[in-house]
């Protein structure tokens, strides 16, 4: 049997039916068609699924999608705003912080998450953030970079 | 940043600039569909049934159960799949064999691996689908592995292939694991070692790596019913899934379209098929279209990777850092079907360098492991990484700079290739005007390489 679920992505109420094994990525990528969050090994290793939930930074591939019953879920379709990128979607553009892009939209949650928390972080307070994404192309250093940019035109703005 | 303009006299309008990726923007949005974000209407999801035996004779595969669970659309076996001639086809470091290539989409005779498919179950739902693979009855007669490349060389090891004669060696061989041999000579390596002041001599065991792109295989597939088919994957060639899924299927090229989505990383290891032929034949027997994306274990255990190797380096040297002699035997892993990157390896060891006395001796050895796949200059960094590390020790114990002594044996224009007799008739073939000489030197060094690989 199915079970109903209510809750709220990226702002809007939301409601959908789900088997109780399937994971918040499952209902995310199958019921909603809500495909940018990825899915890269299903065992909270990658990365690749970040959303937040409430404001807390989780794999998607570790909660069930019953658990999303009034909670507020945040993806990568919520971040841009209009014909506006967020400004980390901008400064991963600018400094090629992403290659083949499976990885990006897990990294720009994992990265928003991080800001949000800590808007003046360090090199190394980044690469701790970011610590549970993995990325296979950049080698990082260009995902730091474009991070810590977004960080100081945030700070501006 | 000021960018260097190397060509002041130019006005350039790409080199030196920093545009932002032209598929960039849908990236950072999330709206880039790779392999795993595409749906059709009715589609089915498809699940694979792998061998839990790393070497097992399948005496017989039971699906009626599976396929009377509700929900299940369609189960296959390697019966769905037509048999192939067995001929290796295409240049001779690249070549394939279809017959291999069915057998590891699909196990017919024997599982050569653990996570060797054995069938694929397409249903409703993806919980419909895991359900009815346990419905799928196998019988295994659980036979001896042999996963280790010294071990599989042996007279006693257990056979993957009980008529596989070795390639290469005249007058054939009996029937071993030892797919092919290949020689390299220039000059003589005995003569050479007798006038060396310093000898090394140093093995090396690598391991066989995944490819580990974050995006795991996924495909989907749609057959119409007037034999044509279109099919989405996530590839770093289309055309090759186009070329492969069709001969695999004995379907006309013409009648089957391939999209290539977004790739998320492939490193080699989506220059291949595996899951595309599955998901075409589950769309014809269901007749809805249908997908599969494998799990991240499924990856690591029947994708990629690149050879493990064991390999043993020797190398001459006179006091002054002149090298007069170097032998490598370099064994590969093939993983369960012939066709380890050994070639490209022989062909990398020595190349940098301008040795008188050299030979290069490589063994293309089938194991009980998934099959080996491309992966970064194929092949290539696993003998560069025996070879210099014996130059290193050689530098050492003549205690010269490790530098300085690739510097005195670095290959220039002109150098003869170690490779060359096998290379001259291509390259006369290739540059009928130019003196046999100067082809040599550009098929070595030069800018333009389009004859070998190049050592970056």
């Amino acid at each position: 049997m199915k079970h109903h679920v209510t809750t709220s992505i990226n702002g809007s109420p939301v409601e959908f039916l789900c088997e109780t094994q399937q994971t918040l990525l499952d209902v995310l990528r199958d019921e909603l068609q809500l495909t940018g969050t990825k899915e890269g090994c299903g065992s909270g290793d990658c990365g690749a699924c970040s959303v937040t939930v409430n404001g807390r930074l989780v794999c998607a591939c570790l909660m069930l999608g019953v658990e999303a019953e009034g909670k507020s879920i945040e993806t990568i379709e919520g971040m841009v705003m209009g014909d506006h990128l967020h400004v980390l979607q901008q400064k991963f553009l600018e400094h090629a912080a992403l290659q083949c892009g499976i990885c990006t939209p897990g990294m720009l949650i994992a990265a928003k998450s991080l800001l949000e928390r800590n808007p003046e972080p360090t090199e190394e307070q980044v690469r701790f953030g970011l610590a549970g994404n993995l990325c296979r192309c950049t080698g990082y250093q260009k995902i730091v970079e474009a991070v810590l940019a977004a960080a100081v035109e945030m700070r501006r703005a | 940043m000021d960018t260097p303009n190397f060509y002041p006299e130019k006005k350039l309008k790409v080199i030196g600039t920093s545009p932002v990726r032209p598929d960039g923007v849908p990236k950072v949005t999330g709206i880039a569909r790779f392999g795993a974000d595409f749906t059709l209407p009715g589609m089915l999801w498809a699940r694979i049934l792998r061998s839990p035996h790393a070497h097992a004779r399948i005496r017989s595969i039971d699906t009626k159960k599976a396929e009377a669970l509700p929900g299940v659309k369609a189960v296959m076996t390697c019966a769905d799949l037509p048999e192939q001639p067995f001929a290796y086809v295409g240049p001779e470091r690249i070549a394939v064999n279809f017959w291999h290539m069915t057998r590891n989409i699909m196990a017919r005779e024997k599982a050569l691996y653990e996570g060797h498919a054995v069938a694929a179950v397409a249903a409703t739902s993806q919980k419909i689908a895991n359900e009815a693979l346990k419905l799928i009855e196998v019988d295994y007669e659980v036979l001896p592995h042999v996963i280790d490349v010294d071990a599989a060389m042996r007279p006693d090891a257990p056979l993957l292939f009980d008529d596989m004669i070795t390639r290469g060696v005249e007058p054939p061989t009996k029937p071993s694991n030892i797919s092919k041999r290949i020689e390299y000579k220039l000059g003589d390596v005995d003569t050479g070692f007798a006038a060396a002041d310093e000898i090394v001599e140093m093995s090396f065991r690598t391991a066989p790596v995944h490819q580990g792109y974050i995006e795991p295989h996924a495909t989907l597939a749609r057959w119409d019913a007037d034999g044509q088919a279109e099919v989405w994957a996530s590839t770093q060639g289309h055309f090759v899934v186009r070329t492969f899924t069709a001969k695999l299927l004995n379907m006309k090229t013409g009648d089957l379209r391939v999209h290539a989505t977004e790739i998320g990383g492939g490193f080699g290891g989506k220059t291949v098929v595996y899951v595309e032929p599955v998901a075409l034949v589950l769309s014809r027997k269901s007749g809805h279209p249908v997908k599969i994306v494998m799990s991240r274990e499924e990856v690591f255990k029947a994708s990629g990777p690149t050879s493990g190797a064991s390999m043993t380096v020797k190398i001459g040297a006179m006091k002054d850092g002149r090298i007069v002699a170097a032998d490598a035997l370099f064994k590969y892993q093939a993983g369960a079907f012939p066709g380890s990157p050994v070639m490209n390896g022989c062909m990398c060891g020595f190349a940098p360098y301008d040795f008188p006395n050299m030979r290069t001796v490589g063994y293309d050895v089938v194991c009980n492991r998934p099959k080996a796949v491309a992966y970064r200059a194929p092949g290539s960094p696993i003998s560069a990484f025996a070879v210099e590390s014996t130059l290193d020790a050689v530098a050492k114990k003549i205690g010269m700079d490790p530098v300085q002594l690739r510097l005195k044996n670095i290959a220039r224009i002109g150098t003869p290739l170690q490779t060359w007799c096998r290379r001259r008739m291509a390259l006369r073939s290739s540059r009928p005007g130019l003196p046999i000489e100067n082809r040599m030197a550009s098929g070595r060094l030069g800018r333009n390489n389009r004859s070998c690989w190049l050592v970056a």
